[in-house]
Formats: C-alpha cells, sequence, structure tokens
C-alpha cells in the first residue's frame, strides 16, 4: 500500500512537471499491452461489454496497443475494484470498467468497499435502460391503468435490496403501490421465469432482455409495460429512453399518479441509484494522477470509437440504441452515477434496514 | 421442418466450419483430461477469438468443445481418481478401482461408449423438444425445484457408506459448507468471518478437488509406486462396448436423467452424475461391487453427464438462462458474435438452434473417435512411479482451484478442504454424501422460501411438485433397503475396523462442535437466515452424537461406526506429502504462486522423487512452460505473495 502511495505521487509530481514545460513526447502505446480490468468472471454484461470494445479501443489508441480483457472476480464486483484501485499504475496500462453492482454499495456506503470514484477519471461511459413491468393477471392491460394497481398486492420475484433491484424497490415504494419482495432469485432472468408462470406479478428487465424476451410477452397480451428508468439528457434531465420512447419515464408515472414532480430524500437517493445502476451503469475509468496527456489520448480514443462506423453496425444488443457518452457527457453522466448527498445515502440506508433486512 | 434440419447439417459441413469445430474438440480434449478444469475454463480459452468471427463456425467451435468435456473428462477420473471436471465426479468411485484392477481398458471404453449414447440423447431430446420445451421449463417453479433439490438430497440414502448415521451427518456437513455466504432469503453474510472471500461462499471447483482429488493424490504418494500395478489397460476394449449393450435401459434412463436434469435451469449439472450413480445402486440387484469396480457405476454417470449439455442448452437457448456455468460463457459468445437467445431461438433463429444441436452430435462423436485413438498413450500415464506424476497433479489442481476467483484464497481453501476430505476419507464419512449435500445447499433453502412466499405452504400439492416427492420417497425406500448389504463409498471396510477408537471419536467429537458453532452463527441472524443453519446443524449434531454413542461403547460393538483406513497403518501416514503440499502454500504465500511452483518442483523431485538434476530440471522447465503457456492465453496474473506486495515484478512473477 505505502509503495503505490509514492507512485501516486511520482505520477502526480510527473503531471505537474510536464505539464508548464509542454515538452513531453507525444503519447505512443506501440507495442503495449493495455489491460481492460473487469471485475467479473468471464460471461455476463460487463465482460461481453469490455470484449467488444476492446478491439475499437486498440484500433483508436496512439500506436495500436493491444487491449486485453482481465477478468477480476469476486464480491459482486467489489473484489476488482478494491484490487485495482490499490494496484492500479497511473500510466495507462490498466483501465478499469466499473458497473451498477460496482457503484451501488459505494452509494450505499457498503463497509467493505475500498475504492473511491473521485480518484478515478472517466473515459466513457455506456448507459442501458430499464422497463418496470407488470403481469396482465393483475387485471391491467393498458401503461396508463397504472393507478388501478394501486391497492392490490403485487410479488417482486428479487435478487436482493442491496443490488440493481434498489431502483424498482424505490420506485415504486415512492409511488405508493403495495408490493412484496419475494428475494434469492438467482438473476434477472428466474425472475422473468416467475411472473410467466405465474407466481409473480411485477418484475423489471433491462434493455436487452426486455426487448428480446418481454416484448412478445408484450405483443401477446401477457405483459403490460408500467415505466422505464429514462436516461439522461445533455442538461442532466431525465428524458423516455431511446430504446422505447413510447413507455413513460418514472417521473411522467409519478406526475400522473401525486399530481406534482417527485422531489426530496427519496428521490435523490432513487435518482443516484437509479442512474448508478442504468443510465451511466458501465464506465471506463484511469486513476485521476494518470498524466493528463494519458488520459486525453484514452478520451480521444474511445470518442472516436464511438464514432467508428464499424462500431455502429455491429454494436447490436451490446451497446443498444443509446449515445454513448464521451467527452464532457461522460463527467457528467459519471457524476451522477457516482455520488449521492449525505442525508440521501442516510435516508436510504435507513429504509433498507427497516424494511428489509439490509445490514451495512 | 425437415429441411431447417438438413439445412443446418449443409450449413455447417464446409472444411472451414468443420475445421472450427475441430479446434474447440481438440482444446476441448486437452482441458477436460486435466483435472479440475472444466467448460468453464475451456471457453474462456476460446472467448477472446470469437469477435469478428462467422456465427457458424463460432457456434460449431463453442459446442465442440463443450460436448468432448464430459467425454474426455473421464480419463483423469478413472485413470488417476481424480474427477476430470464436476461432471464426473461419481465416474471416480467405481472406475478408478477398475483401473487400479487392470481393467482401465473396459472402464475406459464402456464410459466412452455410453457418453456418446448420451451425448446423442441429448441432441435427440433437444431437436424433438426445441419447438414444445418453453411451457414445460415453466412448469418447474420454485415448490418443483425445491422438491427436486429433496430428490437429489434423497439419494444420500443409497451414498451414505455403510452407516447411515454417518452419511446423513455427512450430507449435513456439506450443507452447512454450503451456507457459506450470502443467505438467498435476506442477503445477509453467513458464517463468512467477515471477509469478501467467503461473502461468495466457498466455489463448487474447490470443494470437489479438495474432497476428492486431493485425499486421492496424497495417499497414491504414500504407495510410492505407480497407479496400476499391473498392464494399465488390459485388453478390455470390446468388453467395455458390450457392458453398454448389456444395460441399454440404464444408459437411456441415466441419459433422460441428465437430459431432464440439465433442462431444468436451477439444479445445476453438477449432481447429475451422483444422481445417476445412485439410480444405478437403486436399480441393481446386487450392490456388493459399488464403490470397488462396478461397471454401471461407470456407464451410468457417464451417460448422464453428456447428456446433460444437451438439455442445458434448452433453457439457454429459449430463455437467455444459462442452466451452469459453463453455458453463461456459451451464452456470452453468442451475444458477442450477435445472437441474443430468446423465443426466437424456435422460430426466427431456428436454423441457428440446429446447426447447434448438429454441432453437439457430431463433436460428440468425433470426440469419443479421439478419446478412444489418445487412449493408450494417455492410460501409459498410470505405469509411471507417482511421485513423477504427484506435482504435476498439484500443479494442476492448484491452477484449477485459481480459476475459481483468481486469488491466493483460492489456493488455502483448497488445501484447508483437502484435510478435511482426508479425514473423512480416513474416517469413512461419506464424501459423496458431503458434496451432494454442499451443491443442493443453496438451492434447497432458496426455492423453500421462495415456494412459500409465492403459494403458502400449499405450495406440497402442486402436481408436478406431488409426482416429485413420489419419486424422492421411492428412491429413498430403494436407497435404505440397500444401505445394509455394505455400499462403502469410501473403501473396504472389513479393513477399516480399529482397535484404538481415539482418533476417530476426537474427529467425530470435533464435528460435534462444528455443529453447535453452526447453530451459534445462524442464530446471530434474522428469522429467516437463520431457519436452515439451525435445522441442518441440529440434524447434524443428532446424527454425530448417534454416531458418538456408539463409537464410545468401545472397538467391537461400535459395529458399522468404526471405521479408521489407518487402523493398520505402519508408515506415517499421508502427512509429510500434505506437509510438502503446505509448504507450496506457504511458499506461494511468501513469493507468490509461479515462483513457489518451480521451487516446490525442483524440491519434490530431487527429494521425493530422487531424479537427477537433469531430469528434475526438464520437469520443471516442462511444466513452467505448459503453465506460462496457458496462464498467458487466459490473461492471467498469478496470485502473489510478501515479495509481491513490496515488489514490482515483471510477469509470470508479477
Amino acid at each position: 500500500m505505502t509503495i503505490i502511495g509514492r507512485r501516486g505521487l511520482l505520477g502526480a509530481a510527473a503531471l505537474g512537471a510536464a505539464l508548464p514545460a509542454r515538452a513531453q513526447a507525444p503519447v505512443d502505446f506501440a507495442g503495449r499491452t493495455i489491460e481492460f480490468v473487469i471485475p467479473f468472471a468471464e460471461a455476463g454484461g460487463s465482460d461481453v461489454w469490455a470484449r467488444f470494445l476492446a478491439p475499437f479501443l486498440s484500433r483508436h489508441l496512439p500506436g495500436r496497443p493491444t487491449v486485453i480483457i482481465r477478468n477480476v472476480p469476486g464480491g459482486g464486483s467489489i473484489t476488482g475494484a478494491n484490487d485495482w484501485a490499490a494496484r492500479a499504475r497511473p500510466d495507462g496500462s490498466s483501465i478499469f470498467g466499473s458497473s451498477a453492482s460496482t457503484q451501488l454499495p459505494f452509494l450505499l456506503g457498503d463497509r467493505r468497499v475500498r475504492y473511491d470514484f473521485a480518484k478515478w477519471t472517466p473515459l466513457i461511459v455506456s448507459p442501458t435502460g430499464g422497463v418496470v413491468y407488470v403481469s396482465s393477471r393483475t387485471g391491467i392491460s393498458r401503461t396508463d391503468q397504472v393507478a388501478q394497481l394501486r391497492g392490490k398486492e403485487l410479488v417482486f420475484p428479487s435478487q436482493g435490496a442491496t443490488g440493481l433491484d434498489i431502483v424498482p424497490i424505490l420506485a415504486l415504494h415512492m409511488l405508493g403501490l403495495n408490493v412484496r419482495y419475494v428475494f434469492g432469485m438467482r438473476g434477472r432472468g428466474d425472475a422473468r421465469l416467475a411472473l410467466e408462470r405465474g407466481d409473480a406479478s411485477i418484475d423489471h428487465q433491462t434493455t436487452p432482455a426486455w426487448l428480446t424476451q418481454v416484448v412478445p410477452m408484450v405483443q401477446s397480451g401477457a405483459a403490460v409495460p408500467l415505466f422505464s428508468y429514462g436516461v439522461q439528457d445533455d442538461d442532466g434531465k431525465i428524458v423516455r429512453d431511446p430504446s422505447f420512447p413510447e413507455i413513460p419515464t418514472f417521473e411522467e408515472v409519478y406526475k400522473a399518479m401525486h399530481g406534482r414532480d417527485p422531489a426530496g430524500q427519496e428521490y435523490e437517493a432513487y435518482l443516484a441509484c437509479s442512474v448508478a445502476a442504468f443510465a451511466g451503469q458501465k464506465p471506463a475509468v484511469l486513476p485521476k494522477e494518470t498524466p493528463a496527456p494519458i488520459i486525453a489520448a484514452f478520451r480521444k480514443a474511445f470518442q472516436d470509437a464511438v464514432a467508428d462506423p464499424e462500431l455502429i453496425a455491429r454494436r447490436g444488443d451490446i451497446l443498444g440504441d443509446y449515445r454513448q457518452a464521451v467527452g464532457p457527457a461522460a463527467d457528467r453522466l459519471y457524476a451522477t452515477a457516482t455520488t449521492i448527498a449525505p442525508e440521501a445515502r442516510e435516508w436510504v440506508r435507513t429504509f433498507l434496514t427497516q424494511n428489509h433486512n439490509a445490514r451495512f | 421442418m425437415m429441411d431447417v434440419i438438413l439445412g443446418a447439417l449443409f450449413e455447417l459441413l464446409t472444411p472451414e466450419r468443420m475445421m472450427f469445430m475441430m479446434l474447440g474438440v481438440s482444446v476441448g480434449l486437452v482441458i477436460g483430461v486435466l483435472p479440475g478444469l472444466g467448460g468453464i475454463a475451456g471457453l474462456s480459452l476460446l472467448l477472446p477469438f470469437i469477435y469478428g468471427m462467422d456465427p457458424t463456425s463460432a457456434l460449431a467451435m463453442l459446442i465442440g468443445l463443450v460436448a468432448v468435456i464430459p467425454t474426455s473428462d473421464t480419463f483423469s477420473s478413472i485413470l488417476m481418481g481424480i474427477p476430470g471436471s464436476s461432471a464426473s465426479q461419481a465416474t471416480v468411485l467405481d472406475g478408478f478401482p477398475l483401473a487400479q484392477k487392470g481393467e482401465g481398458a473396459r472402464a475406459l471404453s464402456a464410459a466412452f461408449f455410453a457418453s456418446m449414447i448420451g451425448g446423442f440423447f441429448g441432441a435427440i431430446v433437444l431437436t424433438a423438444s426445441v419447438l414444445a420445451a418453453r411451457p414445460i421449463i415453466l412448469l418447474f417453479g420454485s415448490a418443483e425445484l425445491f422438491m427436486l433439490t429433496l430428490f437429489g438430497l434423497s439419494t444420500v440414502a443409497a451414498l451414505s457408506g455403510g452407516n447411515l448415521a454417518k452419511g446423513v451427518a455427512s450430507a449435513c456437513l456439506g450443507l452447512a459448507f454450503g451456507m457459506i455466504g450470502a443467505a438467498p432469503a435476506t442477503g445477509e453474510y453467513r458464517m463468512d468471518f467477515d471477509t469478501l472471500y467467503l461473502s461468495d461462499g466457498v466455489p463448487l471447483v474447490i470443494v470437489g478437488l479438495g474432497i476428492f482429488a486431493l485425499p486421492e493424490l496424497f495417499n497414491l504418494l504414500r504407495g510410492g509406486g505407480a497407479i496400476a500395478q499391473h498392464n494399465p489397460m488390459g485388453t478390455g476394449w470390446i468388453q467395455g462396448v458390450k457392458d453398454v449393450l448389456k444395460n441399454p435401459w440404464l444408459v437411456l434412463r441415466c441419459s433422460g436423467i441428465g437430459a431432464l436434469i440439465g433442462a431444468i435451469p436451477g439444479i445445476g449439472g453438477s449432481v447429475v452424475d451422483w444422481i445417476a450413480y445412485s439410480h444405478a445402486m437403486q436399480t441393481t440387484k446386487d450392490t456388493s461391487q459399488f464403490g470397488k469396480g462396478e461397471i454401471r457405476g461407470v456407464i451410468a454417470p457417464e451417460s448422464a453427464n453428456n447428456a446433460t449439455q444437451g438439455g442445458a442448452l434448452l433453457p439457454t437457448l429459449l430463455f437467455g438462462i444459462p442452466g451452469s456455468g459453463s453455458m453463461a460463457i456459451f451464452l456470452a459468445g453468442m451475444i458477442l458474435i450477435g445472437l441474443q437467445p430468446g423465443p426466437a431461438m424456435a422460430d426466427r433463429n431456428l436454423d441457428v438452434t440446429y446447426t447447434i444441436i448438429w454441432s453437439l452430435a457430431i463433436a460428440n462423436f468425433v470426440g469419443t473417435l479421439l478419446c478412444i485413438a489418445l487412449a493408450p498413450g494417455i492410460a501409459k500415464l498410470t505405469t509411471i512411479r507417482y511421485a513423477l506424476i504427484a506435482p504435476f497433479m498439484i500443479m494442476v489442481i492448484s491452477f484449477a482451484a485459481f480459476q475459481a476467483t483468481r486469488s491466493v484464497y483460492d489456493l488455502m481453501a483448497l488445501f484447508a478442504v483437502g484435510i478435511l476430505g482426508l479425514f473423512l476419507r480416513r474416517f469413512g464419512w461419506s464424501r459423496p454424501a458431503f458434496l451432494i449435500g454442499f451443491v443442493l445447499s443453496l438451492g434447497a433453502e432458496r426455492y423453500l422460501y421462495q415456494a412459500v412466499q409465492f403459494s403458502g405452504w400449499e405450495f406440497v400439492t402442486r402436481p408436478v411438485a406431488l409426482v416429485i416427492l413420489a419419486l424422492t420417497a421411492l428412491s429413498l425406500w430403494a436407497g435404505l433397503r440397500r444401505s445394509q448389504s455394505n455400499v462403502n463409498t469410501e473403501g473396504a471396510a472389513d479393513e477399516s475396523r480399529a482397535t484404538s477408537m481415539l482418533p476417530q471419536v476426537a474427529f467425530t467429537g470435533l464435528l460435534l462442535v462444528f455443529f453447535g458453532w453452526v447453530i451459534l452463527e445462524g442464530l446471530k441472524n434474522s428469522y429467516l437466515a437463520a431457519l436452515m443453519p439451525v435445522v441442518v446443524g441440529s440434524l447434524g449434531a443428532a446424527a454425530v452424537l448417534l454416531v458418538l454413542v456408539f463409537q464410545a461403547r468401545g472397538a467391537t460393538t461400535a459395529g458399522t461406526t468404526n471405521f479408521d483406513q489407518e487402523a493398520s497403518a505402519t508408515d506415517n501416514g499421508p502427512w509429510p506429502f500434505v506437509g510438502w503440499a503446505l509448504g507450496f502454500l506457504a511458499l506461494t504465500l511468501l513469493v507468490g504462486f509461479f515462483a513457489a511452483l518451480a521451487m516446490f518442483f525442483v524440491a519434490f523431485l530431487r527429494v521425493v522423487a530422487r531424479c537427477g538434476w537433469v531430469q528434475t530440471l526438464l520437469l520443471t522447465a516442462a511444466a513452467c512452460g505448459f503453465l506460462l503457456i496457458l496462464a498467458s492465453s487466459l490473461n492471467l496474473i498469478f496470485p502473489g505473495g510478501l515479495l509481491q506486495e513490496h515488489y514490482d515484478l515483471p510477469w509470470p512473477l508479477r
């Protein structure tokens, strides 16, 4: 640990010395190997995302270095993030792919977290979306009938209250719906099956699964979308998701039900968690103390990569229809996804402890 | 319909695509032969090359690998007594004794032939049911899955060794180990000592290797000789095929079990071999040969584990829900080549589905042929002095173990579980029962809680649940009926009657303390997370108490509870070799895995195997070279030690 600290200082010193002189040689990674660290095992969303981006990153970095994926699994991504925070050299040889599972424990103040997003700089942020939907067995057949669900007991199959599902938990709480959570689902796929089978009545899915698995159910009249989590526009406002522009955002549904915009600590907490889990769910980062020219080279490479016609042609379900946030847009999204007001954090911790036995 | 099926075949039969399939089959063959490494490691090796490939070639390559692993992993199960992957743990029980008796050829050919039939069966099931499987998979909700875990646990009755109380206690021990980590109902962390590593639970691959492979390895080293004392292979090739043909219904039933369990997401393929094995036991009239070299004990798990792959593809393709760890990586591969699994796989993308099925069938066939062709060569390993093989085995086993989370804790967990396995083996506590308990632990808890939450206690009356319950009762009855007949999963009972009971009683007492601790740890949680540990702890403690009462009554009255393989041992036991393994671990903590391995090799070969310097250095270099190739293609950094914490070294020492 002490060594890292010194390395960090050295990096910062190099940065300070290099900038005013403007004599630094242009950044060139020719012949180098850059590792893209993913805090999960092979397979799964983050791994696929990194494997998809890696060849484009390589192509657009100066000197066309080799980009390899390094999987560091364990602790639901906390292990890999802790490890990278302690070890990464600030020289551009290693970038880190964060995810919702890395950001949420940080926001909630999980005591096992030893990393700090404020010490990292985002290079790209890949959004995704999510939709909360109900089975038509609940008696509604259209999105605008959501008010009829009031008072009915809905059953939500969940993986756990402190993971991705915290977003619908907070949203449904604010809408004032009566939801019973059944925990211990092994994945969103199992949850979807429980709804399809009739065991559960309300669920949420991320964009790729929504499009391929749930849309057929909507078309056959078995499922009804309630709201999406939306995406952030250039002013930081939540707007409808481009993948399903016909589905209203949570904010719209809230206003329709309560007659006012959502606000207060609970909404602040919801917004931080929602952006961390969806609209800003996958940032790639470098340590902040990395020399500025190297950071600039990476940011430029990601900017060029997302404009690459081949990437656009192949993005399919991996990146979806979302605008990949690079440059200032990445900074804005990253900031929303990785910061939470202390009072809002306290509120959500108390909420989870009292309602769902969570311990921090 | 037929035109789609045949179209998919012709699509596949181009030289380029067949070449990629062969590549997948070859990698799968090598990975399967290496103990502990299975589909997950193999597919991870291929994943970086998928991007940009022609989709049909990529699918053929991935499926080629998946299909051959349950066939080729048989080698180390039968010849070395070490499970080649988690799919063929049960094969060890009878396959290894056969090899030691000099009937390796018969066991291998029976296993390969049964595997091939199982593989074809899986492909046929997939073909027939891909259009109709959705409603069947939807039939299995939490209630039915809970009943299935009960069914799996009922096999403990048949696999409990000579003494039922010990079997139940072993299963409870496994259940307790399985509960380490987050509780399914509340997410509370149990028995994790507040560490990040244990919060995920102990990885299955580590438990499998620790409980089966390490004890076998230490005891083989004690013998000093080679594994097979006589001609290792014998001439039973034809006999093995005949054995399979003589048991057609067993093969078909076990293939069916494999395909069905594989197709139901949530149970996992890692118990399929045990369920098939206990099924073989329950349906055989004379069970006296089980555990000593009964060919039906090889045929059953091997026909089941290949059929599992076909079944497991169903939920993967239709719902995007991977039925196993390797299916999860296969799914990632599909997404990378631009295919999103879902209902479209039985509709718009039906041709892709049939390409996958054909790949499965062809790869199973080719894989079997290759395994038969390679068998005589690989079998020669069993004639080599084991002291020369052991360091390679320790290398591969620890490499496989640290694939789990890629940290040094994996190695610590491996050796800790290994020492537990050593005692279980020595004192005759059924290790299969332990493993079944371990694998089904979280499932049982999760699905019971969910079933009650979803439908209340009436869940037991759901029709499918009732059917499984009836099957469970049948399996229990069949298992208990046989348990009197001295089926020993842990070796011959007659030679293991000790006169001094002290070591056994001490270990039994230790288990009692452990169960007490499980109860106390359980009580620290909220009601839902405490229930299962307390129940399992109490049940385990009761069974252990019963054993203790018998054992305390003296060596002769203890009856079947008296079991100590070291009863008539004259050497120092396996402990010197355990010392070597722990020394290797300590060295790893000091200088990192790679450097420690090289030093361990040199020391072990010089001191234990008494090799000359030339041979020592050549073997060490070969081992290091092999490891470097494997690690660099997986982009691995080896676990580091104190040295790495203070100095920034270049790879592979980093």
